[in-house]
């Protein structure tokens, strides 16, 4: 299995592709960065003006923790598409060139060649969102500086104090993994369907283009569905920057208001993860390869 | 001599599509077995079925004695094959894809044995190319070095020779010569290329709308001693009963579209027709088969005979 692991690491990060997500993130994430440096007084004026004479703010808004903030609302649309043209190549790909043929031919338990498949996919993942924070994070820290985390809510402003906000994004960025890897479980699992790689990147954007359609409209029928939706659960990451407050209605550091919420929806996520995969392992060892 | 490969009741079905339909036929150690069969016969479903990429409907393989279904890990370790395109990962060099495909394979991939290996198959200059820079020729070549690098006793060749030049295709028949009389190897081998295989082949299973037509040795078929006599007659029901009733009845074969099939040593055809002769058996034509083209065209043409020559 880890012989298994490492060969598939291998071709995953032999191909230019993988790379070009790399790329990406990087310009992505600097394009935002500069913007927010070059114009980013007009835009927390703009994002301030429902809040004007209500009250002021001492202290720099835009700093590297917003910043941040920011930057992860890629997740729900860009980053995903970068996971999937990996994850969904993972099978399809091999079909298309005509390796997967050659692959199942050597001495190997089908179950180990998926898993292996699957564990890079995840490493790849992984190592995106880390490349995510430390691009978003922590450069961010370095060129615009820290200090609280000022958040405009639909109704309500959240500030977290300065020593309170590191340990949440460690939080976040963790429950984004899972998100994530949610989407390369998908990708993965659509992958077996396709004999290229387009295809399955394709399918895989439109199912989380159609849930989150669904996830956010607020119409009877669909709320029924919500709950087991993945994609509503994709942005409970967002749970870990509201905290819980005292009787003189301070924040308790360390705390997080819904925690059980975060527990249902990481929950629904390793749900859709083990069916995604086990459903993927399941046709893998009964599939006839006819590329 | 023993069985390498022995298939029985083999079928496949997809959907409602028969591919392969109760195929049997056995290949003994040592075998150039040659497997034709015209485009759609289900040479290559048989050949994924061997390699357990598709999973039959019906039958049994057993390979090295051991069953196919319950054995899997040990007989593939094994087998070394060639399915088709041999489709390598192109941003690899040659030399990283076969050292990918040797540790797949259970092997500990030297520098050694890797550039042995890319030097057998006349690689070894573009070891570090990437493969996406090789010509189809070079591709089919990696392909074989992948498949014999765990030095396998069973080499499966599905299409070995598709898109290679003349000279390709002569040094792929030297290596599957070199496999098998001086390495001593069982090879499997399917191609279009009939006259390719006559010349390697000593055994041949031709298959039909995945059924058997022939299975046999090509030294009865095809070697200079004997020949295939396609005789046409004015009476053939009297003709046929003619040649039982003699001394030639064990050679006569079934009939194909309504001519006479009589299998003989050179030697002996002028006294045999002869024989029709003198006994009335008015011959319109006769004519000698032996090239495995000519027999090819003759047992697909009619496809409903199932025969076995043997030794």
């Amino acid at each position: 299995m880890w012989e298994h692991l490492q060969i598939e690491l291998y071709k995953v990060f032999k191909r230019p592709r993988t790379y070009l997500s790399f790329a990406a993130i990087t310009a992505l994430i600097g394009v935002i960065q500069l913007g927010l440096m070059v114009d980013g007084k007009e835009y927390t004026d703009f994002v301030m003006a429902d809040f004007a004479g209500s009250f002021s703010v001492d202290g720099k808004i835009l700093n590297g923790y917003f910043i941040c903030y920011v930057i992860l609302q890629l997740l729900l649309v860009h980053v995903p598409l970068l996971i999937a043209l990996i994850a969904a190549d993972m099978i399809s790909g091999e079909a298309n060139m005509g390796t997967l043929r050659l692959l199942l031919t050597k001495p190997q338990s089908r179950t180990a060649i998926v898993m292996a498949k699957f564990i890079a996919s995840v490493i790849y993942t992984l190592l995106l969102l880390i490349w995510i924070a430390i691009m978003g994070l922590f450069l961010s820290m370095l060129i615009f500086g820290t200090d609280d985390l000022f958040l405009m809510k639909s109704s309500y402003v959240v500030i977290v104090k300065e020593s309170d906000v590191f340990w949440r994004y460690a939080g976040a960025f963790c429950f984004a993994a899972l998100a994530m890897v949610t989407v390369a479980a998908l990708g993965f699992f659509l992958s077996f369907f396709a004999e290229n790689s387009i295809g399955p990147i394709v399918a895989t954007m439109s199912v989380i283009i159609v849930c989150t359609i669904l996830s956010t409209m607020n119409i009877p029928l669909f709320n029924l569905i919500k709950p087991y939706l993945f994609t509503t659960h994709m942005i409970t990451w967002k749970e870990f920057f509201d905290f819980k407050v005292n009787d003189a209605n301070e924040a308790i550091i360390g705390s997080i208001q819904y925690p059980d919420k975060i527990i249902r929806s990481a929950t629904v996520l390793l749900v859709h993860i083990v069916l995604f995969v086990g459903a993927a392992v399941w046709l893998f060892r009964k599939k006839d390869i006819l590329s | 001599m023993q069985s390498i490969v022995k298939v029985s009741g083999l079928t496949k079905q997809f959907n409602q599509l028969t591919a392969v339909n109760q195929l049997s036929f056995s290949v003994e150690s040592g075998d150039v077995y040659g497997f034709l069969g015209q485009n759609g016969a289900g040479k290559s479903t048989t050949i994924r079925m061997l390699l357990t990429l598709i999973t039959p409907t019906e039958g049994d393989i057993s390979i090295f004695g051991y069953n196919l279904n319950t054995h899997r890990k040990d007989i593939l370790a094994q087998v070394g094959a060639v399915i088709e395109k041999p489709d390598v990962y192109k941003y690899l060099s040659a030399y990283e894809n076969l050292k990918l495909f040797a540790k797949l394979s259970g092997v500990k991939p030297t520098h050694k044995l890797l550039m042995d290996q890319l030097e057998m198959v006349g690689l070894a200059a573009r070891a570090n190319d990437t493969v996406k820079t090789f010509s189809q020729g070079m591709k089919q070549r990696l392909g074989i070095g992948i498949a014999l690098v765990h030095n396998p006793q069973l080499i499966i060749l599905d299409e070995p020779t598709n898109g290679l030049d003349p000279q390709g295709i002569a040094d792929i028949r030297n290596l599957i010569l070199i496999l098998s009389r001086e390495m001593k190897k069982t090879v499997i081998v399917s191609s279009h290329l009939l006259n390719e295989i006559e010349q390697i082949a000593t055994r041949i299973l031709i298959i039909d709308k995945g059924r058997k037509l022939v299975e046999g040795s090509s030294a009865t078929l095809f070697n200079d001693q004997q020949t295939i006599l396609q005789i046409s007659v004015a009476n053939l029901s009297a003709a046929s009963a003619t040649i039982l009733n003699s001394e030639w009845a064990k050679h006569l074969l079934p009939e194909r579209d309504g001519q006479l099939m009589v299998g003989l040593n050179k030697e002996d055809i002028p006294a045999f027709n002869r024989m029709l002769a003198a006994s009335g058996v008015d011959i319109y034509s006769l004519q000698a088969r032996h090239s495995l083209e000519d027999y090819f065209l003759q047992v697909t043409a009619g496809k409903q005979h199932v025969g076995t020559f043997t030794n």
